[in-house]
């Protein structure tokens, strides 16, 4: 039984991070992060089966790929407090010669990234070619991907989605964060969506909601269910449905926050709705 | 002067199909990707012997390169496969992200490059590709001269941990570079020694380049001709002792004149020996319909065309 108490202190702390690093450089994406902040938390904490030091080739583990590496925050506060680096290296997001990239990216060496993302539309078919190379090295491990909703605009995917089913990649689990938000608007304002499960299951996936995007309670066990759901001859999609910029009032529900980084006052407001828990980096 | 023999006309991709081949009976990480162009780029062998290593992805070259670069994680080393076109032009981006940035062993393995597509036209005959490749940092790129030196750099390149982008043709050509040859990625090999020009040649171009050896040397010129199979790295060493001994040079490429062969050639002797140049090379614009043959001639990318350069260059000197 996960100790919710302590994730909870958790992904506070995460949204801290990340409201602290895109503030001290002025840029960055906070809304998408702090979206997907309990997500992180679940997936590095209770649902992966990973190994405590970084091995870029993943052998015998499960390994993760972050197709929208804006949201880039909160991927590198749950690796930073998932003990790949020091948090304290948090301090140097978007700095000149820092391992954290404005985008992910393997070329400074950061541990526990495997691919650089930022150019959108291109983790999901990463992911596939881990799976099969894991497939192929009998090692029984699952391959997560995490990818935008916004971000299946981009053609690529379906290229993916398509192969994935008709090669029965069922070592896969892609979770589409279902926010309803990109840079211009809504996605429904900006190109809509139509139906993302009707589309997911057309091609052939197995496909699981979880209404609840920002509830551990929620997502810790609709992520178990799909874990469950791998090995049946179909890749696994988990349709998350979360709020932009949850956890800090003034940046929910609204597309305003996707790039743009907090001045310092908003800062204090969105830091005093989340007390610090685990301690500052 | 040294003589070249054509053992019998073969296509480059065959040579990519039979090195590929031998690397799966060798090296279990091989595995190969392929978008809808098996037989194309000769992959039917691979495929037949290790269908659980290759993998048929369909018309959609985006997810190949994602999923190659993928796989390369599991310690698989992917050679992609399709046209010279569908694997840079179509896919710049996926390549510039998820290979080169990214740093992964992926080899792209591009057929049907330049002109000597022939009938097919301008749609598939890209003549921007070294040009794409050589601009990413990282990646290796590579223009084979002929079935032996394909199947050679095919082997050679499973053993390089890096990105890779090799480029070969569709039609049969003279088949002169030796079967057993010891195919060094990045090291240029001279086939003929001269002191009055140098001529360097990469791909289809480097028969050609030999033929018009043979006719300069009957009028007493003689030429240093030099095969750059590798195009980044570029062997300076190679390029620049030539130059600096003939004092001029002729670039052939089938390529535009824009981001291939030459200006890698320009930019080396600019900064270090300047000297006269001339370009064989399509002149900025797309091809056309037509037999490779034809092609070749009309663009100006033939023997006789270098033996009218290099007599524009000594000219120059």
């Amino acid at each position: 039984m996960a100790d919710y108490k302590a994730l909870e202190d958790l992904v506070i702390q995460v949204r801290r991070d990340i409201l602290r690093q895109v503030h001290k450089v002025n840029s960055g994406h906070p809304g998408g992060s702090l979206g997907c902040a309990e997500f992180f938390v679940a997936l590095y904490n209770e649902i992966m089966e990973r190994k405590d030091s970084f091995a870029m080739d993943g052998k015998d583990e499960d390994i993760f790929f972050l197709s929208n590496g804006h949201i880039s925050p909160v991927f590198y506060s749950v690796l930073a407090r998932s003990g790949y680096f020091p948090v304290e290296e948090l301090n140097t997001f978007r700095l000149l010669n820092s391992r954290l990239q404005g985008h992910p990216t393997t070329h400074e060496g950061l541990p526990g990234v495997r691919i650089a993302s930022g150019s959108l539309g291109q983790g999901i078919s990463a992911a596939i070619g881990a799976a099969l190379a894991k497939k192929l090295n009998n090692d029984n491990h699952i391959v997560y991907a995490l990818c935008g909703d916004g971000e299946l605009q981009e053609g690529q995917n379906w290229e993916a989605i398509m192969y994935a089913a008709g090669n029965s990649v069922d070592n896969l689990i892609v979770t589409v964060d279902l926010n309803g938000q990109q840079i211009d608007g809504s996605t429904d304002n900006v190109l809509p969506l139509g139906n993302v499960r009707a589309k997911f299951e057309a091609f052939g996936w197995d496909v699981l909601d979880i209404k609840e995007g920002n509830d551990l309670k929620a997502i810790i066990p609709g992520m178990q269910k799909a874990k469950e759901r791998t090995g049946n001859g179909k890749p696994v999609c988990v349709l998350l449905h979360t709020v932009m910029g949850n956890g800090v009032d003034f940046m929910m529900h609204t597309h305003d926050w996707h790039g743009k980084a907090p001045n310092d006052e908003q800062l204090e407001n969105a830091l005093s709705q989340n007390p610090v828990t685990l301690g500052d980096y | 002067m040294k003589k070249y023999t054509d053992s019998g006309k073969k296509d480059t991709r065959s040579g990519f199909g039979d090195g590929l081949t031998e690397l799966g009976k060798k090296n279990k990480d091989v595995v190969a990707l392929c978008a809808d162009l098996t037989g194309s780029l000769k992959m039917d062998d691979f495929k037949k012997n290790h269908p659980e290593r290759f993998f048929q992805v369909g018309i959609a070259e985006a997810n190949m390169i994602g999923m190659a670069a993928g796989m390369t994680i599991g310690g698989k080393i992917p050679f992609t496969g399709t046209f010279a076109n569908f694997s840079t032009g179509r896919v710049y981006d996926q390549i510039r992200q998820s290979v080169a940035y990214s740093g992964k062993n992926v080899k792209i393995c591009a057929s049907h490059a330049g002109l000597t597509l022939g009938e097919d036209g301008a749609t598939h005959q890209i003549l921007e590709d070294i040009g794409l490749m050589k601009m990413l940092p990282g990646m290796t790129v590579i223009n084979t001269c002929d079935y032996n030196q394909t199947k050679a750099a095919t082997i050679a390149i499973a053993d390089y941990e890096g990105p890779v982008y090799l480029r070969f043709g569709r039609p049969k050509v003279a088949n002169f570079t030796p079967e057993d040859q010891n195919f060094q990625i990045g090291k240029a090999v001279q086939l003929q020694e001269g002191t009055d020009v140098t001529i360097i040649a990469t791909g289809h171009l480097v028969w050609e380049a030999l033929q018009a050896a043979e006719t300069l040397n009957e009028k007493g010129i003689k030429a240093d001709v030099i095969n750059i199979h590798t195009i980044k790295p570029l062997d300076d060493d190679a390029i620049l002792k030539s130059v600096k001994k003939t004092g001029c040079v002729v670039t052939a490429e089938e390529h535009n004149f824009l981001g291939g062969l030459g200006e890698s050639v320009a930019r080396l002797l600019s900064t270090q020996h300047p000297a006269p140049q001339e370009f064989i090379a399509t002149q900025d614009t797309f091809g056309e319909s037509g037999t490779p043959e034809q092609l070749m001639e009309k663009y100006g990318l033939n023997a006789s065309a270098i033996v009218n350069a290099v007599n524009r260059v000594i000219a120059r000197k």
